[in-house]
């Protein structure tokens, strides 16, 4: 046990050495920097300009249509890839789990296909 | 190896395959007229699929391992699952099709969640548990958001996936604790390390979070919270089907994860399950009163009825498993043939759920309203009605359990829900004149409704053998 947590001894260095530089950055701001704010200084930066209008505005309902159809071929990636990595020692039960599970995707994509999902117009 | 893992699951794979193949059909068919059909369809396909699980090979088979069990209990609660989920798929079809809301979706994915709750029922390992958790919670959230346009219906699709997400978050962090501790997930390698006399302070917290996490799924007290919203805002068929199948499902899987896994420590999750059990039931009981809308009463009658379900398996032995079985049986039929009724109580072709729109129903319609006279009956236990013998399994099983202080409170509970019942009986019978609800009704709502008043007449006979079908499914998880 000893052994093994002297391992992550560096790690436990680095995660105090990062905190503690963020704390330094943070309050060495707090306490040397001049401060003398006016409404221009404070209002949002826009290349010089006056703010146009608010910026919460509404996204497109499509925009996360589209996100939601990443995330699964983005955890399909995810899923992949350590498959391949260990493809060289695989069962063939290993091999037809994966083609099992790309086919049930596959007719989830046509489905959403079908059904215009992917279509912007 | 592989083959015979496969025969085991064979009835969820041809259930998954079949709704793969339907999606797909129905999408590139491209017309929109399927969905009657596809309905029936399904429910010929889930009906023998049940017969198929009903008449198969008996014993105990395990696959994967021991991730997948295929025992009695398992074959009991699937074909409880499967029936009731055809059942009410069927009685949806004329409602949603009248509102314009039966999309070809709907029965695929009925179907879909109905493969994750036969997983449910069957799995030997906390990962094939979650497998099916989730598998039937993502098909639920999405049918109960079916009427995407009407708010309410998209507040209890959006409320449903955040507090079931929320209990996934639960679940998996027993589970996570459970691993850590016990070393493994299959069931049956977590009852070897499971014992009464050091049990570590890791695997207690592990097995309570996994509890909370199922009685958000069961609607237990004090994770309820979701039900009455979802009940309401859900069109009336999904609240049906929610009422009915998920339920059964997630009390076997609560049972079978006990027994399988923490078969050892009985003592110590009786102690967790006769608290839930009792506040479910007083709870169901005396925040019912205050409902005036049908879907919200119900919601909270089922509360209560799980705090009974939930009573039975406090209890920690065979015949209390055998309770809770028949216990859910019964509620299940009860409340398929109360929600039949509930999706005919429509003014001018409009749904209500007003129950002080029932006033003198009894006048115009004295068949339906004798058929819901002796299903409320039931579901407050009155005897000589099936609701009754019940509660009188559960109450049995707690008093043999040595529970006698929950049954007392059981028997005080079912006497104060008695009255939300009884008050919509009064309404039916000796309300006062007012707007008269329609008297239409479709074959399938109405078979269905006598069908289920009889069998709470009929059923005290003989149970139709479910009394022994329970015993041996509940002498198979047990032993």
């Amino acid at each position: 046990m000893e052994e093994l947590l002297r391992e992550y001894l560096p790690i436990l260095v680095f995660l105090v050495v990062a905190v503690g530089l963020g704390l330094v950055l943070i309050l060495a701001a707090v306490v040397l920097a001049v401060r003398n704010p006016d409404p221009e200084k404070v209002s949002a930066y826009e290349c010089g300009f006056n703010a146009f209008d608010d910026a919460r505005m509404k996204f497109d309902v499509r925009f996360y249509l589209v996100a939601i159809l990443f995330i699964i071929f983005d955890l399909e990636i995810a899923f992949l890839f350590p498959w391949a990595v260990g493809f060289k020692d695989m069962s063939d039960a290993g091999f037809w789990s994966m083609m099992v599970f790309l086919a049930v995707l596959t007719v989830g994509f046509a489905y959403e296909w079908k059904k215009g999902a992917l279509e912007w117009e | 190896m592989m083959q015979a893992d496969l025969t085991v699951i064979l009835p969820e794979i041809v259930l998954a395959v079949y709704a793969m193949l339907a999606l797909i059909g129905a999408v590139y068919s491209s017309r929109d007229d399927l969905a009657p059909a596809l309905v029936w369809l399904t429910t010929a396909v889930m009906a023998g699929l049940a017969v198929w699980i009903a008449t198969g090979t008996g014993g105990t088979r395990i696959a994967f391992g021991g991730m997948f069990i295929d025992d009695g209990f398992a074959r009991f609660s699937k074909v409880a699952i499967l029936v009731s989920a055809a059942v009410v798929l069927v009685m949806s079809q004329d409602y949603m099709s009248r509102r314009g809301i039966l999309r070809f979706e709907y029965p695929i994915l009925v179907a879909l969640t109905s493969v994750g709750m036969m997983v449910m029922v069957s799995a030997g390992d906390l990962m094939s548990l979650y497998m099916g958790l989730e598998l039937h919670s993502l098909a639920l959230y999405v049918v109960a958001a079916l009427r995407r346009d009407n708010v309410k219906s998209t507040e209890a699709g959006l409320k449903y996936f955040v507090l079931g997400a929320l209990s996934s978050g639960l679940l998996l962090y027993g589970a996570s604790l459970v691993y850590g501790y016990a070393g493994t997930t299959v069931f049956a390698g977590i009852v070897q390390t499971v014992s009464q006399d050091d049990l570590s302070l890791g695997l207690l917290f592990g097995l309570v979070f996994l509890i909370s996490g199922i009685a958000f799924k069961v609607s237990a007290v004090p994770f309820h919270m979701w039900t009455p919203d979802v009940y309401e805002g859900s069109p009336t068929p999904v609240t049906a089907f929610f009422a009915t199948a998920p339920k059964l499902a997630a009390m076997a899987m609560l049972a079978r994860i006990l027994y399988d896994a923490f078969g050892g420590i009985s003592g110590d999750w009786g102690q967790v399950l006769a608290l839930l059990s009792l506040l479910s039931m007083f709870l169901g009981a005396v925040a019912g009163i205050a409902q005036r809308d049908i879907k919200r009463l119900m919601a909270y009658s089922s509360i209560a009825h799980m705090g009974y379900a939930l009573m039975g398996l406090a209890a920690g032995t065979e015949f209390g498993v055998q309770a809770m079985l028949i216990y859910m049986a019964i509620y299940i039929t009860m409340n398929v043939g109360t929600f039949a009724f509930i999706l005919m109580m429509e003014r001018d072709g409009r749904p209500v759920t007003d129950i002080r729109a029932l006033n003198l129903y009894a006048r115009r319609e004295p068949g339906k309203a004798l058929a819901m006279l002796i299903l409320l009956f039931s579901l407050a236990g009155v005897p000589p009605m099936l609701g009754f013998f019940g509660k009188f399994y559960v109450l049995r099983a707690a008093y043999e359990g040595g529970l006698i202080w929950l049954a007392v409170a059981g028997v005080i509970a079912s006497v104060i829900g008695a009255f939300y019942y009884i008050r919509i009986v009064y309404y039916m019978y000796f309300g006062d004149e007012g707007e008269e609800l329609d008297t239409r009704s479709s074959p399938a709502l109405w078979g269905a409704l006598m069908a289920c008043a009889a069998a709470m007449i009929l059923g005290i006979v003989n149970m139709f053998g479910v009394e022994a079908a329970a015993a041996a499914a509940a002498a198979t998880l047990v032993n």
